[in-house]
């Protein structure tokens, strides 16, 4: 992978929508022109190295136009030999909508469930392969073609031209920031590629949301985590190591959205992002609009976890005891209901109350480094109850 | 998007509905109950659910570390031991409610008479990666 002869694999991916929208309007059927654009990737990052096209997109229309025909003249032959497939594509409607949008909207279309459409946008939208999204998700690759090519056909009767949703779009993009692992893709990054592809698109004060809030915090991405892979919270992180670029442009790209007036769930996030990343040190941040933002964020979406995060900002604001005032209005079931309680009960002194609580919520953790880090707050409290 | 455990006990779960040892069955009826369980294992392989399943040999052993230099202790194995487990099957799935839908159609492999076991698998959540965003 590593040599010389090297295709520019990002370049390469970033063709795939607008490649396959013509495969599409040609006539192609979603799924068959989806297998033949892979097909053409694959020759590409074969032939490309030692000849490389002048043409770059049309090579790969050519090539996967070709591979369709031939796996459709093979069906063909077998179904009905009397249907001629006519050789010469036909010029296809011109596109109402861009083709590249009409894919995200496909592969994130609402009768897909969030996997499925997960695994179908990196794949289609974003040109990876079935094994690198199988690696990604650590699943088997045969369990990931498989959701691949029954997601295909969910959408299958679909119509290539309908106008989508956008906020599905987002969702979907969010989760691959969001709720991937770690393995050889980097799948934050290409979150951010394609939600940067699709502001190319599309002109949304939310698509501009979302790509300011990744931005935002994959620049602190370098100090959130210690080499051995602990947590390290917001307040003890070193600054010095976030991305300023990242976050220049995050919050550059965030001003122009919320300029337009027309407010959402993920500028609102974005800007709370940008209040922590304007801070230069954790004492100076100001969570008196933190809170602010958190309260025009739970009036756009009524989500409790926007409320427990809400709790965490007052407690900042205006002590620990506002804080757990605003924590009691909420069920306690809350997922990190009971980390946010001992946080906010050690700040107001009471660390025998605390100690236990950071105990009970390492028990509740949904993931390994938010449960060693509790676990370790627990030890932290305890040894210096008993010394 | 979660992974889950399916966990089958020899030992340590409440007792099946349909407990019958499985030398007790009609070879056909062993059959039926590995074709039911090579179809589910397909089946979620097809839904793009399946991550992977193992079955374990009753026997174990218990190994210790024993100090610089010298070898492992083994121990057992422990008859007393409550719980000892079967096997297992690993999901990919959107939801709780799908993993524990799928964990009741895996306790409806037949056994005698070739009717459901009923038995009680355990459904244990995976640790996740951490989310980017928390705040």
């Amino acid at each position: 992978m590593n040599g010389p002869l090297r295709v520019d694999e990002v370049l390469l991916r970033s063709l795939t929508p607008s490649v396959l929208g013509i495969l599409v309007r040609r006539g192609a059927d979603f799924a068959a022109a989806e297998d033949a654009m892979q097909d053409a990737l694959v020759e590409a990052v074969r032939v490309w190295p030692t000849a490389p096209p002048r043409d770059p997109k049309g090579w790969l229309v050519t090539v996967a136009w070709r591979r369709f025909l031939d796996a459709t003249r093979a069906d063909t032959a077998r179904r009905r030999r009397e249907d001629l497939f006519d050789d010469e594509p036909a010029p296809g409607p011109a596109p109402a909508v861009d083709d590249t949008l009409q894919l995200y909207f496909l592969c994130s279309h609402p009768s897909l469930t969030p996997s499925s459409a997960v695994a179908l946008t990196l794949r289609a939208v974003g040109g990876l392969t079935t094994r690198q999204i199988a690696h990604a998700y650590l699943v088997p690759e045969a369990t990931m073609a498989q959701r691949i090519s029954r997601a295909k056909r969910t959408v299958a009767s679909v119509r290539f031209d309908q106008p989508g949703d956008v906020a599905t779009v987002l969702r979907v993009l969010y989760l691959v920031f969001n709720e991937g692992y770690s393995g050889d893709v980097d799948l934050a990054a290409e979150a951010i590629r394609l939600t940067r592809q699709l502001t190319a698109v599309i002109d949304h004060p939310e698509v501009a949301g979302l790509l300011a809030l990744m931005l935002l915090h994959h620049a602190r991405r370098a100090a959130r985590t210690t080499p051995d892979g602990s947590l390290v919270p917001l307040a003890e992180q070193d600054r010095r190591r976030w991305d300023t670029e990242s976050i220049a442009e995050g919050v550059e790209i965030l001003q122009a959205a919320l300029a337009r007036d027309r407010l959402g769930e993920f500028q609102a996030q974005a800007a709370i992002a940008a209040l922590h990343a304007d801070a230069p040190t954790a004492g100076e941040t100001d969570w008196v609009q933190i809170v602010e933002w958190y309260d025009e964020l739970a009036r756009l979406t009524d989500s409790p976890v926007v409320r427990l995060n809400r709790a965490v900002a007052v407690g900042q604001a205006d002590g620990p005891r506002a804080g757990l005032a605003a924590l009691a209005t909420l069920d306690d079931s809350l997922p990190r209901h009971t980390a946010v309680a001992a946080y906010l009960h050690e700040r107001d002194g009471d660390q025998a109350t605390a100690a236990q609580l950071y105990a009970e919520a390492a028990h509740k953790a949904p993931n390994l480094a938010e449960r060693d880090h509790l676990t370790r707050q627990a030890a932290r409290l305890n040894a210096r109850r008993h010394h | 998007m979660a992974k889950y455990l399916l966990l089958k006990h020899y030992r340590g779960a409440p007792a099946a509905v349909n407990d019958v040892p499985m030398d007790r069955w009609t070879p056909a009826e062993i059959s039926a109950h590995v074709q039911y369980m090579n179809d589910f294992a397909a089946r979620l392989e097809e839904t793009g659910e399946f991550v992977g399943s193992q079955a374990l040999a009753p026997e174990g052993t218990f190994v210790r570390y024993d100090g610089e230099g010298r070898p492992p202790v083994t121990d057992g194995p422990f008859a007393e031991t409550k719980d000892l487990v079967a096997g297992w099957m690993i999901i990919d799935v959107d939801s709780y409610e799908r993993a524990l839908e799928l964990a009741g159609e895996l306790s409806a492999a037949p056994g005698a008479g070739g009717k459901p076991i009923h038995e009680w698998l355990e459904v244990r959540p995976f640790l996740t990666a951490p989310p980017t965003i928390t705040q």
